[in-house]
């Protein structure tokens, strides 16, 4: 009999079989580190942007400015919305990010209409923030015409509008429903509301062109605005509410690089940002919109040399992969004794699977904006990682516990019978039986991960996430497909190297 | 010399049922005894109250002269086998990893362990073919040897068998009736043996105990039984098993 070498094939097994799980570990580790070490290189200016495209370009002119004054800066592109800019700014992890005073007042400060810049600006002072004066152009609802039937009829201002009840207005049905919209706005300006019909934004701007409208809403710096020759009209009686464009700032911001950001005060009108706007959509590029900005003072920039679709796919790809794999042997580590604790029932049982379940219905942008004012965490790939984590948690916590508690009882009493430790059944019976189940856990673990590691652009922290928003914000499928493909063929390669990870990992007595 | 285990008032109540009533009961070394009775009696509950599945509520249990108490429980198991119905084999290990798991985890010699397997496999008549095998690829009594390996490894000084045969078809249950009555009389077994069916415990049993109902009815041979029974229980439970083997 060779029971002696048999045995040893079987214990090299083993030893890969904890090799498998052991190596995962020390690469966290070495990564974590790595994290760290080049999140707490601080140096340059943060700046933030919202994504949408006005927010990117702003962002990226400042970022020019600076530059020219020498100061380093970091653009973090299209962060997700006001909460999370807000919160990043008032703890001190961005330096600055271009707002609008109608979201400070409404949003920020929660301060009734008619507060005075001058009281903003105190209040925002009590949270370390400066607040430039207006950059020059006010973005807000406007009513655009086509240029020519609009010097036809002599129209200029909204209030020309009142003689002209033949004109068709096309409205998109958030204006017409909004209760600062369209029906308070015919009420103050007097205007004839019997050729009113709702229209879809995008199709508003082609019934436009093609004559079938002849008045639609718009944001009075939408790039469309400028791509179509359109005119804005002047909102003479004051209608809507004031977005002027400002740069909030950290008020411990070096007195340079204030300086800067005041230099770009009123150096923009309306006019000019859709300008820029359309440069930015028609190039996909915003450094290049911001370019166009600087062409009329003196220094053009040399064009910097252009990351290549590769070069980024792959800086997008791996950092996706580092956001969803750290997060995955997070939930691992931590999941499946949760798990092990959970399989016991009881109270503890209760409160865990119920934990573990309630952070799965947060929507992501809350738990981003949650985690952002907490110093450890802020705006770095950390704040990704932990919310992908908690995500990540309950398909091991469950699947742990459900593959421990479907083991039959003879096998569990057998167990006990023979005299094996309750660590050793754990580790040398218990696992292994529920390997099926708790490796199924994993994998449904890391394929919700790389899908949901996108959110991780929210925050600026980049993955595959990033061409998806800029794609969507740009309206570009081509950039949405560059970080949706290569998110598809990873869920897909996850799947298949965990099919294969079931080969090597689950006891080939429970695959027969 | 004295007995290897020794029941004294032990009782055993599930919620308000009561499974075992105070019960006290002697086990002899190199004996086998066979626990007899209706479905629900508490032989089961017997055997794991010895091997400390189950804390009796009251009485003591003692094992070769001193008492079972949590604190050694895992010493104790170690000296006692435990067979049970349908083999309770781990599926992940092979048929050698699950005879050979505590001598392992033990860290006993390679080669001590390599000769055990072959003595049990000769004492069980398993094919050392199969060893390779995992549970899901051997027959019933294939599978009920290989319990009974895993159970004899360490040469306990105790066997608790609860109902191994049960499960298995007439002819393969005949077959392992006669291999383990040569396997108890060879190693001079300290055995306890939980059987539903009297021919079996008459033929493994040097001595009988008869429980209905928590109680025990009677204790001796099946002579014993059926010539001076205790009580109408043992004539009607001797009566209904021979009937059943007439019909
Ligand atoms: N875990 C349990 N919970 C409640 N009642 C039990 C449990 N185990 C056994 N019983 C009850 O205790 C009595 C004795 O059971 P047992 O010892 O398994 O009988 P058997 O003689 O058939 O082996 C039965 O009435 C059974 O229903
Ligand atoms: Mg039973």
């Amino acid at each position: 009999m060779n029971a002696g070498t048999r045995s040893g094939g079987l214990q090299t097994a083993e030893r890969f079989q904890r090799a498998v799980w052991k190596a995962p570990l020390l690469g966290l580790l070495a990564t974590l580190c790595v994290l760290r070490a080049s999140t707490s290189l601080g140096e340059p200016i943060l700046v933030g942007s919202k994504k949408f495209t006005e927010s990117y370009v702003l962002a990226e002119i400042a970022k020019r400015a600076m530059e020219e004054a020498g100061i380093p800066v970091e653009h973090r592109q299209g962060m997700g919305g006001t909460i999370i800019l807000w919160e990043a700014l008032r703890t001190d992890q961005i330096g600055f990010y271009p707002e609008y005073t109608g979201t400070i007042g409404e949003e920020i400060l929660k301060a009734p209409p008619s507060t005075s810049t001058a009281e903003m600006r105190a209040k925002l002072e009590r949270s370390g923030v400066g607040m430039t004066s207006d950059l020059g152009f006010n973005n807000t609802y406007a009513l655009v015409m086509q240029r020519a039937v609009a010097e036809k009829s002599h129209i200029q201002k909204i209030s020309d509008l009142r003689n002209h009840p033949e004109l068709r207005f096309g409205l998109t049905h958030e204006f017409l429903d909004r209760r600062d919209g369209w029906r308070p706005l015919a009420d103050k300006y007097q205007l004839p509301t019997q050729n009113v019909s709702g229209i879809d934004h995008g199709l508003g701007y082609a019934a436009l062109r093609n004559g079938s409208i002849d008045v639609k809403d718009a944001y009075s710096t939408d790039a469309k605005i400028g791509e179509n020759d359109l005119v804005v009209l002047q909102d003479d009686l004051q209608f809507f509410p004031q977005y002027r464009a400002v740069f909030l700032y950290r008020l411990t911001l070096p007195p340079k690089a204030i300086a800067v950001l005041r230099s770009l005060v009123g150096t923009l009108d309306e006019n000019q940002m859709i300008r820029l706007n359309a440069e930015a959509e028609r190039t996909k590029n915003y450094a290049l919109a911001a370019d166009l900005y600087f062409q009329n003072g003196a220094s053009r920039q040399q064009p910097r040399a252009g990351e290549t679709l590769t070069h980024k796919l792959i800086r997008w790809t791996s950092r996706h992969l580092e956001l969803a794999g750290i997060s995955l042997l997070l939930s691992i580590i931590v999941g499946i004794p949760l798990g092990i604790a959970a399989s016991r029932g009881g109270a503890l049982g209760q409160v865990i699977l119920g934990v573990t379940s309630a952070v799965q219905t947060i929507p992501s942008l809350a738990l981003l904006a949650l985690l952002v004012p907490v110093p450890f965490f802020g705006i770095s790939p950390r704040t990704a990682i932990a919310a992908l984590f908690l995500y990540g948690l309950l398909p091991i916590v469950r699947n742990t516990a459900t593959g421990l508690q479907d083991i039959a009882q003879p096998v569990r009493e057998s167990a006990i019978a023979l005299g094996l430790e309750p660590a050793a059944r754990l580790w040398k019976i218990y696992l292994p039986i529920a390997s099926r189940s708790i490796l199924g856990g994993i994998k449904t673990s890391a394929v919700i991960n790389i899908g949901t590691a996108t959110l991780a652009a929210l925050i600026g922290a980049g993955g595959l996430g990033e061409p998806i928003l800029s794609g969507l914000n740009l309206n570009d499928h081509a950039t949405i497909l560059q970080g949706a493909i290569p998110a598809a063929v990873l869920a897909l390669l996850v799947q298949w190297s965990f099919d294969l990870l079931d080969r090597i990992l689950i006891p080939k007595g429970l695959r027969l | 010399m004295s007995a290897l285990v020794q029941l004294r008032g032990v009782s055993k109540t599930y919620g308000s049922a009561a499974a075992l009533h105070p019960t006290d009961l002697a086990f002899e070394r190199g004996k086998t005894t066979v626990l007899i009775g209706p479905s629900g009696c508490g032989k089961s509950t017997l055997l794991r109250l010895i091997i400390g599945l189950l804390e009796p509520d009251a009485g003591t249990i003692q094992f070769d002269g001193a008492p079972i108490t949590p604190a050694h429980t895992a010493e104790l198991r170690r000296r006692v086998g435990y067979v049970i119905q349908d083999g309770g084999l781990f599926p992940h290990l092979t048929a050698r990893k699950n005879v050979l798991l505590m001598s392992t985890h033990l860290k006993r010699p390679v080669a001590e362990m390599d000769q055990r397997l072959a003595e049990l496999c000769a004492l069980t008549r398993f094919p050392e073919t199969a060893l390779d095998r995992y549970p899901l690829e051997l027959s019933g009594g294939q599978r009920q040897r290989i319990s009974l390996m895993r159970a004899l490894a360490l040469s306990p000084e105790l066997l608790l068998l609860d109902e191994p045969l049960g499960a298995l078809d007439p002819l393969v249950r005949a077959a392992l009736q006669k291999d383990l009555k040569e396997i108890f009389a060879r190693l001079k077994q300290t055995a306890i043996l939980v059987t539903h069916d009297l021919a079996e415990a008459a033929y493994l049993g040097d001595e009988i105990v008869l429980m209905t109902e928590g109680r025990v009815a009677q204790i001796g041979t099946l002579e014993d039984l059926r010539a001076k029974p205790a009580s109408a229980f043992v004539t009607e439970f001797i009566n209904a098993q021979r009937a059943l083997v007439l019909t």
